[in-house]
């Protein structure tokens, strides 16, 4: 039996305060902005090799809104809608893609583990942070999030089996956006959704449709309810699509078609939530407008925040390994410092 | 066998034209990995493999490191001559157990009767400003795991023979080819299927001064560091190891016997890194005959640098090497 795709949008209802609405909108229009904007930046050579995430706005900002505060996310690299949503200042986000030391300490309040570039083996973490929390006694939730191939690695299926053997209080988020790269969802497993897979483990799994943002967020927070009272970890896949390239490095063309760019483009979550808003009488006249001068404004002052961060010294390689540096990063940490390197030192 | 006609190849073209040569030439050649088939991988390393010989043995798996080193454990155990890529080597680190627990333990563990002839692909290395993990040289973690080869070729003309030999072996062989050289390093390749043997290190410029000793991207480096100590009257010997394990004894030692002096030169971080092996056996090996300490260029004892800005202090350069080399000529 197929399980059913949970979707609110394009059926006329939005079944949300005003402000939850408005909310997540924002945080989606806010977090587009900044995917462009970052696009444009490592075009010009002022950002490294970037994951954009254009499209998949509505899978992380629908969790990242139904947290808590005190709640954790251990987010994968494609994430940064989901750690702007979650506070995370924009220069530090920039000062990250730009591989800036800078970018490299999220502030506390985030509550964010930096993103890992080896893929899955955050999702064991996740759980071992969520068990902590009881230990602690602290009730903060773990919302982990990795993507359709990343759930063929062995972490993915260890960590979602210690999570529901430990009854866990963790909400796993998988992003299917249907490629890992280049490769295709039926390439990465058999099954028409891994939301499957949580069966196998003793866990609920729901699918929603990751562009419907009210879906992903009623979905997220009745799980995170679930989870808080301590009924055991959910694994929630978001069917989505990643409008972009992989990386600022990789060329799409190779391996999937216009056409079906140009068909999700029109699933586009934003012009999705923004109907919705406008038929319910919440947006529209020039709030679109008003919203996007606000965002040009900020963006700008976390961009110069983020350029006036003073360029790495090279000192800051071998700084940080231990609590206490070792002899060896000692005697190069001072060649490093003097402009040497540790043989011009002998 | 060297067919006559050479042409100017990078690294990724001439790894890509052994790996043509490899399938044509035997049935039981297997070339798979992320994203290798019809992206043609992320270097594009295999492009046009697949469209030639087909999904069946040019393909993609799922994106799982342990199963991409157990797959090909048990292909080569029915025996299939599988060529697989992992898509950076610091990706490796979630089929390590594959790779000690059992990789390089078959022919010991069956008394000799199953040999497991399986070439990982890896590219490795740093000096091209990728994200975090993606710059890693875990060649000393694969050199002591009993049981494998090592080879990291130098050049394109070196990689393709290489290549076609570690495919050729009976016994597993880490093939890694440093980042910076796939599109950065251009020499002539001879056409045809030919192969260069594995074990041996190879003298790349003679002097007698020192003896530089490195292999894969820093062969360039210490090439650069020669030319500019010869400008200045001194000329050092330049030793490319080629394979790491088995690793040619005689041809480092006899290099280092006649300089007197040495300088090690390794990408990755410095203790316990592949340098220490090389010291280690010239201090049994050539004692005698050692005007200078041994002294090593590597990287730092940290984590390959993510900030890009910075990454060059700790990859070594020729500046660095020639002032190593400065301090074992004036020991
Ligand atoms: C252990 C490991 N293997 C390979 C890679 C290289 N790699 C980076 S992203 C990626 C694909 C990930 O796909 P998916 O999990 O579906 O997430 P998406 O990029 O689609 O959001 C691969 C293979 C890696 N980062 N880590």
């Amino acid at each position: 039996m197929k399980p059913k795709v949970v979707q609110y949008l394009d059926r006329g209802e939005l079944p949300l305060k005003e402000g939850e609405a408005l909310a997540l909108y924002r945080a989606m229009r806010r977090a587009r902005f900044f995917d462009e904007k970052a696009l444009t930046l490592q075009r010009q050579g002022r950002l490294g090799v970037y994951a954009p995430f254009m499209g998949q706005e509505a899978a992380q900002v629908g969790v990242a809104l139904a947290l808590g505060e005190g709640d954790w996310v251990v987010p994968s690299y494609r994430e940064s809608a989901l750690l702007l949503a979650r506070g995370l200042p924009i220069h530090v986000l920039i000062l990250y893609w730009r591989a800036h030391p800078g970018g490299w300490r999220f502030p506390e309040e985030v509550r964010a583990v930096n993103p890992y570039i080896p893929i899955a083996t955050q999702i064991p973490q996740a759980v071992g942070l969520a068990l902590a929390g009881r230990y602690r006694g602290a009730d903060w939730v773990v919302a982990t999030s990795i993507g359709d191939g990343g759930t063929s690695e062995g972490d993915f299926h260890e960590g979602l089996n210690f999570a529901a053997v430990f009854n866990a209080p963790v909400l796993f988020l998988v992003q299917n956006n249907g490629y890992a790269i280049s490769v295709p969802r039926s390439r990465q497993m058999r099954v028409d959704f891994v939301a499957r897979r949580a069966e196998g483990y003793g866990i609920p799994g729901v699918v929603v449709d990751g562009n419907d943002a009210v879906a992903v967020y009623l979905e997220a927070r009745k799980a995170v309810e679930r989870v808080r009272k301590g009924e055991g970890p959910t694994l929630l896949e978001a069917l989505t699509y990643r409008l972009a390239p992989h990386t600022t490095s990789d060329d799409p063309s190779r391996y999937r078609t216009r056409e079906e760019e140009e068909a999700w483009r029109s699933k586009d979550p934003i012009l999705r939530l923004g109907k919705a808003l406008e038929a319910a009488g919440l947006w529209g006249g020039d709030a679109e407008e008003a919203l996007l001068r606000e965002l040009e404004e900020e963006f700008a002052r976390e961009l110069a925040l983020a350029d006036q961060a003073p360029e790495p010294s090279p000192e800051m390689i071998v700084e940080h390994v231990y609590k206490e540096m070792g002899p060896d990063q000692k005697r190069a940490w001072e060649a490093l410092r003097q402009g040497k390197h540790v043989e011009e030192l002998w | 066998m060297v067919a006559e006609k050479a042409r100017v190849l990078n690294l990724v073209q001439a790894i890509n034209e052994a790996l043509d040569l490899a399938l044509a030439r035997d049935e039981r050649v297997l070339v798979f990995g992320e994203d290798v088939g019809r992206l043609g991988g992320v270097f594009r390393v295999t492009e046009g493999l697949q469209a030639k010989y087909g999904e069946g043995r040019v393909f993609d798996t799922p994106l799982a490191e342990s199963g991409i080193l157990g797959l090909a454990i048990g292909l080569a155990m029915g025996g299939m001559r599988p060529v697989a890529e992992i898509q950076f080597a610091g990706f490796l680190y979630p089929a390590l157990d594959q790779i000690l627990s059992h990789l390089g333990r078959w022919r010991h563990r069956s008394r000799g009767r199953v040999g497991l002839p399986v070439v990982v692909r890896a590219p490795y290395g740093g000096g091209v400003h990728t994200p975090e993990q993606h710059a890693d040289s875990p060649e000393a973690l694969l050199a002591h795991a009993p049981g494998v080869k090592v080879v990291i070729p130098s050049s394109p003309e070196r990689a393709k023979g290489l290549l076609l030999a570690a495919i050729e072996d009976e016994d597993p062989v880490f093939f890694l080819e440093a980042i910076k050289l796939y599109r950065g390093a251009r020499a002539e390749v001879p056409e045809g299927y030919y192969t260069l043997p594995l074990g041996r290190a190879r003298v790349v410029r003679e002097g007698g001064a020192a003896t530089l000793i490195g292999y894969g991207g820093m062969v360039e480096v210490m090439l650069e560091a020669a030319e500019v100590a010869a400008r200045e009257g001194v000329e050092v010997m330049v030793v490319d190891l080629e394979t790491l394990v088995p690793l040619d004894e005689d041809t480092l030692l006899e290099a280092v016997r006649e300089t007197g002096r040495a300088v090690v030169v390794y990408e990755a971080m410095r203790t316990g890194g592949f340098g220490a092996e090389i010291a280690a056996r010239i201090a049994e090996g050539a004692i005698d005959y050692l005007q200078a300490p041994v002294v090593r260029v590597a990287g730092y004892d940290a984590p390959y640098p993510p900030f890009s800005a910075i990454e060059h202090h700790y990859r070594p350069s020729a500046r660095r090497v020639l002032a190593a080399l400065r301090r074992v000529l004036t020991y």
